[in-house]
C-alpha cells in the first residue's frame, strides 16, 4: 500500500490518471448520494427529459443510505453500500461525465470498461464503518427526491473521508489482487 | 397461566433492538481481537482495528454501527402457561420495532412491495416473526437485524442425496467465497443442511445465535464446522474482501431430519455487523 494521497473533489482527468489501485485516499468537498431508488429515477428522467437533478460532471457519488441524525450530528451512521448493485446505471453516468464513485464490494465488467474508457475511478470504503465514517462528513443537505426517504439524493461535504482506489483507469482491481496473495485453495466456479 | 402484558414486551424490545445495533455482541468482538493477531494481510489488520473502533464509537455514542439497521428478524419462543394482557404479540413486536427506529434512529430501510413502486415502509415494519410454542411460562425472543449486504450473497441449493458430505462443503466454501467483498467480511457462516427448501434457510439464520466458538453438541457436525472454519479462511477472501486470512470467524451449522429425495443446504452469510440478541420475559 502506498502512502495516502489527500484530494479534493471536483475530480479532474489529470488527478484521476495519477490514481492506481490500491491508493490510500482522503476525500475532501462535495460529493452526492445516490442508491438503487435514486440511480433508477434519475436515469428514467433522464431518458424523458435529457436532464439530471445536479450537474455531475467532475463530481462524486457515494452510494450510502445514512441513518437519522441524531440531535447535534450533522448526518447519522454513513457507511458504503455494495456497489455492484449501481452497476446497471453507472457506465452511462461516466459517459456524462462522473468522475468518482464511492461503494463497497466489486464492479461488474461493464463498469470496469467504462472507468477506462471514460476515465472514471471507484473507491472503496471500509463497508460497515458507518459510525466513524459519518465524522468525515461536515455537511448534508437532500437536494433531490425527498420523498426517496434514506435514498434522497444528499450534498455531503467530506473532510478526509478515508476511501482506497478499488478499480483505476487502468483496469486494477484491488479486490482481485488483494484475494490472489492469501488464496490458498481454489474452488471451481 | 402467567400474565404478561404487551406494555412490557414492547418496553423489552425497544430495548433490545436499541442495544443491539449499538452493540455488537462481546462474543464476536473478541473473536475479531483474537483473529486481528492472526492476519496475515496488513490491510487486513488495520481493518479489523477499524472494525473493533467503530463498535467502539458505535456503543460509547449509541448510534448505528452500520446505517443498514437491517431487516429486524425475530424468532419468539412462547411457553404455553403464558397469557398475554392487553393486545397481541405480534402488534406488539412492530410497534417495539416502530418506536426503537424512530427513538433509536435507525433506518428505515423496508420497502412495502418488491418490484414495483419499492416505496419505504418508514418505519422498519412490518418485522419478521417466527413463532415457536415451548412449555414453561416464560417468552423467549431472539433478534436479529439482517443487513441487505450480506442476506444479497446469501444462497440456498437442493442438492442430490449423492453429491453427500462433498457436496456440502463444496457449495458452502463457494457462497463464502462469492460472498467476499460484496457482504463485509469477517463473516460469520450460518448453514442449515436439511428440512425443507424453506426450513433449510430457517436453521441457517437460527444458527447464527449460537455464541462464537461453541461447536455444536453432534461431534461430526461439530467436526465439520471446524473444517469449513478452516477452509474457509484459506480462500483469500480476508477482511471486507481486500485480501487475507480472515474471512470467517466461525461457521455454525444445524441440521434437521430430511425427505429421502432431498439435499437441502442453505447458507446465511453473516457481515461483520452481526447483531444478533436475546431476552427473556
Amino acid at each position: 500500500m502506498s502512502q495516502v494521497k489527500k484530494i479534493t473533489t471536483p475530480l479532474t482527468d489529470d488527478v484521476v490518471k495519477e490514481l492506481r489501485a490500491g491508493d490510500r485516499v482522503l476525500l475532501s468537498g462535495y460529493v452526492y448520494t445516490a442508491r438503487d431508488a435514486a440511480h433508477k429515477r434519475m436515469l428514467e428522467e433522464y431518458e424523458k427529459t435529457g436532464k439530471l437533478p445536479f450537474d455531475i460532471r467532475g463530481q462524486v457519488i457515494y452510494y450510502v443510505g445514512p441513518t437519522p441524525p441524531k440531535p447535534g450530528q450533522v448526518i447519522g451512521s454513513a457507511g458504503p453500500t455494495t456497489a455492484y448493485r449501481m452497476d446497471k446505471y453507472t457506465p452511462k453516468l461516466l459517459e456524462l461525465g462522473l468522475k468518482g464513485t464511492i461503494g463497497k464490494g466489486w464492479r461488474g465488467p461493464e463498469v470496469k470498461e467504462a472507468l477506462q474508457k471514460y476515465r472514471g475511478v471507484y473507491f472503496a470504503a471500509y463497508g460497515g464503518t458507518a459510525a466513524l465514517l459519518s465524522k468525515h462528513i461536515k455537511s448534508s443537505e437532500i437536494i433531490a427526491y425527498e420523498d426517496l426517504g434514506p435514498e434522497a439524493i444528499r450534498k455531503l461535504y467530506f473532510e478526509d473521508f478515508p476511501v482506497v482506489v478499488a478499480n483505476d483507469i487502468y483496469g486494477g482491481d484491488i479486490f482481485e489482487e488483494g484475494q490472489k496473495k492469501y488464496r490458498k485453495i481454489e474452488i471451481d466456479p | 397461566m402467567r400474565e404478561i402484558h404487551v406494555s412490557q414486551i414492547i418496553d423489552k424490545v425497544k430495548q433490545m433492538v436499541m442495544d443491539a445495533e449499538y452493540n455488537l455482541p462481546e462474543d464476536f468482538v473478541s473473536a475479531l481481537e483474537t483473529a486481528k493477531n492472526f492476519e496475515e494481510s496488513p490491510i487486513g489488520r488495520e481493518i479489523i482495528e477499524t472494525i473493533l473502533e467503530n463498535a467502539a464509537v458505535a456503543s460509547t455514542e449509541r448510534v448505528a454501527y452500520c446505517q443498514d439497521t437491517g431487516y429486524p428478524v425475530f424468532f419468539v419462543e412462547i411457553g404455553q402457561d403464558v397469557h398475554i394482557t392487553g393486545g397481541n404479540i405480534k402488534d406488539a413486536i412492530n410497534e417495539a420495532v416502530r418506536q426503537a427506529t424512530k427513538e433509536g434512529y435507525l433506518r428505515a430501510s423496508l420497502a412495502f412491495d418488491p418490484v414495483f413502486e419499492r416505496k419505504n415502509t418508514g418505519d422498519n415494519t412490518p418485522a419478521l416473526i417466527y413463532f415457536d410454542f415451548v412449555p414453561g411460562d416464560r417468552i423467549k425472543i431472539k433478534f436479529a437485524a439482517k443487513g441487505g449486504g450480506s442476506e444479497n450473497q446469501s444462497k440456498q441449493v437442493m442438492l442430490r442425496p449423492a453429491d453427500g458430505l462433498e457436496g456440502v462443503k463444496k457449495f458452502v466454501l463457494k457462497t463464502i467465497a462469492n460472498a467476499g467483498p460484496n457482504a463485509c467480511p469477517p463473516f460469520t457462516v450460518g448453514v442449515g443442511i436439511g428440512g425443507t427448501f424453506d426450513y433449510s434457510a430457517v436453521l441457517a439464520k437460527k444458527a447464527l445465535f449460537r455464541p462464537i466458538g461453541h461447536r455444536h453438541p453432534d461431534p461430526k457436525i461439530a467436526m465439520l464446522e471446524e473444517e469449513l472454519l478452516q477452509l474457509a479462511n484459506q480462500l483469500g477472501v480476508g477482511p471486507l474482501g481486500f485480501g487475507g486470512t480472515t474471512t470467517a470467524v466461525d461457521v455454525k451449522i444445524e441440521v434437521a431430519p430430511v425427505h429421502i429425495a432431498s439435499l437441502p443446504v442453505a447458507v446465511n452469510i453473516q457481515c461483520h455487523a452481526n447483531r444478533h440478541s436475546e431476552i427473556e420475559i
